[in-house]
């Protein structure tokens, strides 16, 4: 349970799905709102990557692109999204169809929004199995329905299955939900905060099951979360989203120590820790979140950040490259690169 | 456990909700519950959703009505009465005779006792603005003489909780969810209280968001001299904000201690699951770290298992636990918990190697 394995290297050598430079907006009357503006990512066969931002900052909303999922009027916009060399966004609705719960599944924060009430659980996995492999029989699909239930540790899957969701615990409501999205066995899974709503013991289980599932099939899963604890313990790769954006990508190491953007360092010191040696007050991030309808012309944490500069309130700072995989979009990395910079900020970020 | 500097003090409260039809106690929401808080100091309580915290913390300021037990409000008692049940010899609740509550006026300890609610939205009226929610407070208490040194009042306890003092004619959907839970601790501060119960505060806002209220709670205490209940789920929290911390088990108090203490030597079997189940933001520790996953999930609390209500779910369960219920005891100096496993050894430094893995 230790040890976090690094991914198998992709079998053609190619990503399993690569994300550029995805725009997402919704047309509202009061407005065009820039859910999602301009990110880029890759995910890797057995990769975790984890997507953390706080509510609003578009995290949900790029996983619903990816499925297929976003209602009018959200609409993408601008960039690809390409799932094993094939461009999802010019799916015909058939294959969407095919490709979600297919190759990809989802699964959402709310279990019981996403289970049908009126339904038993057994029936709900058959359905979702057969919708995809037609020739599978009933009885073929209700034995894989409950090594399904079995595999994600929901004992007496038999007895469990003849049961309606009401019936099950908000955690056993989750293992089915999983159950549901792994059945026919997925290339990528794409986790919508799915341990938010459960106890922090129950959370404990469900990350010990998806760390135990990741592994035994290599698929890549799409973690989007906004508990960083969640992050260091189960993801390869992390995406950090402000208002949008793409602020900062890295492994989970360079994430938590050797952040780049002022964002990730307010995030991590803002938060209490259990492991604390002695009462230290918090270092909060002074401010409120964007407003998307009017975000800011610049970088969208300017006027939030401790350390902005002119610059910063007026143009988005580009992506600079901090090492292998870690890039920031951040005014202050940008400088730290030029070389007759004037400025005596680098020590900023983390000051 | 009294002391003189002992500001509320809580003695085996029980709140049941009957369900209709049923015979019985029904929902045994909180059973049992002892202990004292001191003046100037802020208690913690975790504990799983459904563990009670919530209905203990209502039930102190009788915003529930307690079924059993006593509270002692600066050595004042608020209520009174004996366990109205008793139990027969197959281990069912039977309701026997109990004299009625002995209980006072509530209306002048609200000055004192007041509660932050979990959530903002839901606490605030929407149809009041933000100024009327703050000002009801101190029109039910009549603490202001004439319009001029209310509004002044106003306005001066909401600059006091960060909000801009011009905003008290809007209403509370032009707030975000962060401005909104301050105008929730305004409103609380309006009487001038010495006790609050704050109940999960913090569990619905942004993580960029629940430090800077964290701290504004913490600034509130140091200037006024406030003393916490701080009722939350997130241990990490928790521990920051409190000097001891109170841990829940299905209406139960299972342990009790210094903060870190507890962290640091749990002794409850639940306790110390409940740490090893908290994910630490340090990837390097949480990949070296072995953690004890609990299984199963929480007993319904209308028929709570028998003995230790965590003996179902419990790694070093006995023949005993199943059978007796076990009492709060002092193990260490201030460290209190109740388990029968904590005997001559205590199993905190010495766990069993049948860990689930």
């Amino acid at each position: 349970m230790q040890q976090r394995q690094t991914p198998a290297p992709p079998p053609e050598g190619r990503p399993l799905l690569e994300v550029r430079d995805l725009r997402v907006s919704f047309f509202t009357p009061a407005g065009e709102v820039r859910a999602v503006s301009g990110i880029s990512y890759q995910v890797d066969y057995g990769e975790v990557v984890g997507i953390v931002g706080e509510s609003g900052s578009g995290k949900s909303v790029e996983a619903y692109s990816i499925m297929g999922l976003l209602q009018p009027p959200g609409r993408v916009v601008g960039g690809s999204i390409t799932f094993e060399g094939e461009d999802v966004l010019s799916f015909s609705r058939r294959e969407l169809t095919a490709f979600r719960g297919g190759r990809a599944a989802m699964i959402f924060q709310n279990p019981m929004t996403c289970l049908n009430p009126v339904y038993t659980v057994g029936d709900q996995l058959i359905e979702a199995l057969r919708a995809h492999q037609k020739t599978v029989s009933r009885r073929e699909a209700a034995q894989r329905a409950a090594e399904m239930l079995e595999r994600v540790g929901i004992h007496n899957p038999e007895r469990r299955m003849r049961q309606y969701p009401h019936e099950f615990s908000g955690g056993m409501r989750q293992r089915v939900m999983i159950a549901m999205g792994l059945i026919c066995h997925p290339k990528l899974l794409i986790a919508d905060e799915p341990t938010t709503a459960l106890d922090v013991t129950i959370q404990a289980q469900i990350l010990e099951l998806m760390k135990d599932l990741q592994r035994q099939t290599n698929m890549g899963i799409i973690f989007i979360t906004h508990n960083l604890g969640v992050v260091a313990e189960l993801c390869h790769k992390v995406c950090v989203m402000y208002a949008g954006k793409l602020v900062e990508q890295g492994s989970v190491d360079d994430i938590f120590y050797r952040p780049g953007h002022p964002y990730t360092v307010g995030l991590l010191r803002s938060m209490p820790r259990l492991d604390a040696q002695e009462h230290q007050r918090l270092i909060p991030i002074e401010g409120t979140p964007v407003d998307m309808l009017d975000p800011p012309e610049g970088c969208p944490f300017a006027p939030r950040c401790p350390h902005a500069m002119e610059v910063c309130l007026r143009r988005m700072p580009p992506y600079v490259d901090l090492g292998p995989g870690h890039r920031s979009a951040c005014w202050l990395r940008v400088q730290e690169r030029l070389p007759a910079s004037p400025s005596g900020r680098k020590e900023a970020a983390h000051g | 456990m009294a002391e003189h500097d002992t500001l509320l003090q809580v003695e085996h409260l029980t709140k049941y909700f009957p369900i209709k039809g049923h015979a019985g106690p029904g929902v045994r929401a909180v059973e049992d519950v002892s202990f004292s808080i001191r003046r100037g100091e802020t208690l913690g309580l975790v504990g799983e959703s459904g563990c009670g915290k919530t209905t203990l913390g209502r039930t102190i300021l009788r915003l529930h009505e307690p079924t059993s037990g006593a509270i002692l409000y600066d050595g004042v008692p608020l209520y009174r009465r004996d366990y109205p049940f008793q139990a027969t010899a197959q281990g069912e609740l039977v309701k026997r005779h109990a004299p009625r509550a002995q209980a006072v006026d509530m209306l002048p300890y609200r000055r004192k006792m007041q509660i932050i609610f979990q959530d903002p939205s839901a606490s605030l009226d929407p149809r009041m603005t933000v100024g009327e929610i703050v000002g009801e407070a101190l029109d039910i208490h009549r603490l202001c003489d004439g319009r001029a040194q209310r509004a002044a009042r106003i306005r001066e306890l909401l600059s006091m909780v960060g909000l801009n003092p011009e905003h008290a004619d809007r209403y509370p959907h032009e707030f975000s969810g962060g401005q909104q839970q301050r105008v929730g601790i305004a409103r609380a501060l309006a009487v001038e209280p010495e006790f609050i119960v704050c109940d999960e505060p913090i569990s619905a806002l942004d993580v960029s968001i629940q430090s800077q209220v964290v701290n504004m709670l913490e600034d509130m205490q140091a200037e006024l001299g406030l003393t916490y209940l701080f009722i939350a789920h997130d241990l990490s929290v928790v521990r920051h904000i409190s000097r001891r911390i109170g841990v829940m088990y299905l209406g139960s108090l299972v342990e009790l201690a210094e903060s870190w203490e507890l962290s640091r030597h749990p002794l409850h079997p639940y306790t110390q699951n409940l740490l090893s189940a908290v994910p630490v933001p340090d990837p390097e520790l949480s990949r070296s770290r072995q953690r004890a996953v609990l299984q199963g999930d929480i007993p319904s609390p209308i028929h709570p298992p028998a003995g230790c209500r965590f003996h179902t779910r419990c790694p070093y369960a006995a023949g005993r636990c199943r059978e007796e219920v076990p009492l709060l005891r002092e193990h260490d100096p201030g460290h209190w918990a109740a388990c029968h496993l904590l005997g001559e050894t205590a199993p905190a430094d010495n766990p069993p190697a049948d860990r689930e893995d």
